[in-house]
């Protein structure tokens, strides 16, 4: 017999896949091609670029920290890639370069929130304003196209490998590696002491701003990733792309049983929640739900996580 | 309390999915058809009603255009019996793809798009192409991919209609300004191309400057202008931002004669022309542009020909 902690930790941790059988059922039955091989590889792509940035989100929310500038990171990283191959930069030097300046850019949310003692939520909202205008100066309001040909960076949105599409693979991969790093490393059970007692963790001898300023370098990384695949996607930077991307992340780590407060969660989760999010909108179109009533069910859907969340943490 | 709390959440989340299924008429139907079966033309099965499924992806429906826009689209759609699945991209690009990604996963016959952004639109309406679902784009172009048709405004007419309005009330010869919208913008293009096709002969422009569709700017533009071309009697503003922002700087300096005509018929330039303040502002017909969409996309399902693009009239809103 399971004790009543035991229960509850057992519902955190199958509380999302519950969530996302029951979705995908009821979509299901309600439209029967939902399930189709075509479908489902098509939902996989569209779910990538939120799930990357939500991968990215998990680690700050796991400190107890939160990232607000993601989506204006991933405008910025993709404008910069852009800009520098329509200007005949080497594909590949210019993805580098995109995915250098986004790890940068999360680099300095880190410095200013463990040096500079602001709470994440004021920082990174600052910087969410600072990043977005930097990329409409640098853009000036408009979209970058011309990109060139490049068969390498059209793969990475529009490409298929072995039947997969190439952004699902490249989210596939990434979760894999960014379990190995929570799960069996130091810096990945420090991300969690960080989170879980600060001062605790900085007493035993663990440089807390040092975790802090590699996970939103980190994130800063992952959302330049997505800045760079979304604009492979769409074959030009958007300079407004990725806006309220920030909150679709964040529900896709809340979704995915990780506690706001830090020092409890795990990333298969938030993997779960972004498919959830991402079935959602796919479900939701597919059964021709007006987008003003999806809004709807989407935020209630988020609800209802968060209020089981606080049931079972109570 | 809680626990109650959440079995509501739950009844009301379950209720939306279940209202939702009664909205989808037929969806789970003919999804399941072959998606790279739907070369219409070679649906040669001649009966006139066939049942066709037309996607309709638009850009956003926080705009009132839009909304009138899909209107016309829905009514049309209703009128021919053809069935419509209306997606909306609020404004993103990406989701934009996404939408139109799913509308193929529903093997609709054709798709109509209304893009956000000429270059980010291009992978889907190539996706699209991979499918096999012909794409008719609609206010808005794409900049690549294979398109049956465009539908939009024709600007070129419109720019001629302010161009004939300013003859009118000046007469031959007057000395006009133009204020420009975003420089390359198609819009400011090909309104810029009709407004010269009449006042190269007919009127006399003497300073063309950009006010990037924004009030304020066209305030300081306008304000510009006057100071190096105190003696010009009227104006063509590219929208009506620009027109009610000349307007202001007109009124301020005393020039309250000066005719304005702008470009859009906004509600606030509308009441301008009522209160006799712009001279007159064209208007884009969204419902006819999105009853024009269906109408294509039958005549196309139905193997007429279609030309590559349809102007639709626009309408001078006048004293």
């Amino acid at each position: 017999m399971l004790s009543s902690k035991q229960m509850k930790s057992l519902l955190a941790t199958i509380g999302p896949f519950i969530g996302l059988f029951l979705i995908v059922t009821v979509i299901t039955i309600l439209n029967p091609s939902f399930l189709s091989l075509s479908n489902v590889l098509n939902v996989l792509r569209q779910v990538s670029i939120n799930a990357l940035i939500a991968f990215g989100m998990t680690f700050v929310i796991l400190t107890g920290g939160i990232d607000l500038s993601v989506g204006a990171i991933l405008a910025f990283s993709g404008a910069v890639t852009a800009t520098l191959m329509a200007a005949g930069v080497d594909p590949i030097l210019a993805m580098m370069v995109g995915l250098l300046v986004g790890a940068i850019l999360g680099a300095i949310n880190g410095l200013i929130i463990s040096k500079g003692k602001v709470a994440p939520f004021i920082a990174t909202l600052a910087t969410m304003t600072i990043y977005r205008g930097l990329t409409l100066v640098f853009t000036d309001g408009r979209p970058v196209s011309g990109l060139g040909e490049s068969t390498l960076f059209e793969m990475l949105g529009r490409g298929y490998f072995f039947g997969i599409p190439v952004p699902a693979v490249t989210m596939l991969m990434s979760f894999l590696v960014l379990y190995l790093i929570l799960k069996k490393t130091t810096f990945g059970r420090r991300v969690y002491a960080v989170g879980g007692n600060e001062e605790a963790a900085i007493l035993s001898g663990i440089k807390a701003d040092r975790i802090k300023i590699y996970v939103y370098s980190l994130t800063g990384f992952l959302s330049a990733l997505a800045g760079i695949i979304l604009t492979s996607r769409l074959n030009s930077a958007q300079p407004t792309a990725g806006t309220m991307y920030e909150l679709d992340a964040i529900a896709a780590v809340v979704l995915g049983g990780t506690s706001l407060t830090g020092g409890r969660g795990w990333i298969v989760g938030t993997l779960i929640g972004a498919l959830i999010i991402g079935v959602l909108n796919n479900g939701l179109n597919l059964l021709g739900v007006s987008s003003f009533f999806q809004q709807v069910v989407k935020g209630s859907v988020i609800l209802l996580a968060v209020l089981l969340d606080r049931k079972k943490t109570a | 309390m809680k626990k109650v709390l959440v079995w509501v959440m739950f009844a009301v989340v379950g209720m939306f999915l279940l209202a939702c299924s009664t909205e989808a008429p037929g969806s789970g139907g003919n999804a399941n058809e072959d998606t790279d079966n739907t070369s219409n033309n070679a649906a040669g099965n001649d009966s006139g009603d066939a049942d066709y499924t037309v996607g309709f992806s638009i850009s956003t429906l926080n705009n009132p255009f839009f909304v009138t826009l899909q209107e016309g689209a829905e009514a049309k759609a209703e009128e021919l019996g053809i069935e419509i699945i209306m997606v909306d991209a609020q404004d993103d690009d990406a989701k934009q793809v996404n939408d139109v990604e799913d509308l193929i996963q529903q093997g609709v016959d054709v798709i109509l798009i209304n893009p956000t952004d000429s270059s980010s639109v291009v992978t889907a309406v190539s996706s699209a192409n991979d499918a096999g679902i012909p794409v008719i784009t609609v206010d808005r172009g794409a900049d690549g991919g294979d398109v049956v048709s465009h539908i939009a405004s024709d600007n070129v007419a419109g720019g001629e209609m302010a161009g004939d309005l300013l003859v009118e009330l000046l007469g031959e010869g007057a000395e006009v300004a133009e204020i420009e919208g975003i420089p390359g913008s198609s819009a400011a293009r090909e309104r810029g191309e009709g407004f010269n096709n009449i006042a190269t002969d007919a009127l006399s422009v003497v300073s063309s400057q950009t006010a990037n569709f924004n009030r304020a700017e066209g305030l300081n533009v306008m304000e510009n202008i006057l100071q190096s071309n105190p003696d010009i009697v009227g104006v063509f503003a590219h929208n009506d931002e620009m027109a009610l922002g000349a307007l202001e700087a007109a009124e301020a300096s005393g020039m309250d004669e000066l005719v304005i005509v702008g470009f859009d018929a906004t509600d606030d330039a509308v009441a301008a022309v009522e209160a006799g303040r712009l001279a007159g502002t064209v208007a884009q017909q969204p419902t006819l542009i999105g009853e024009q969409a269906l109408e294509t996309a039958l005549a196309f399902l139905q193997d007429e020909d279609v030309e590559d693009f349809i102007p639709v009239e626009l309408e001078l809103v006048r004293e």
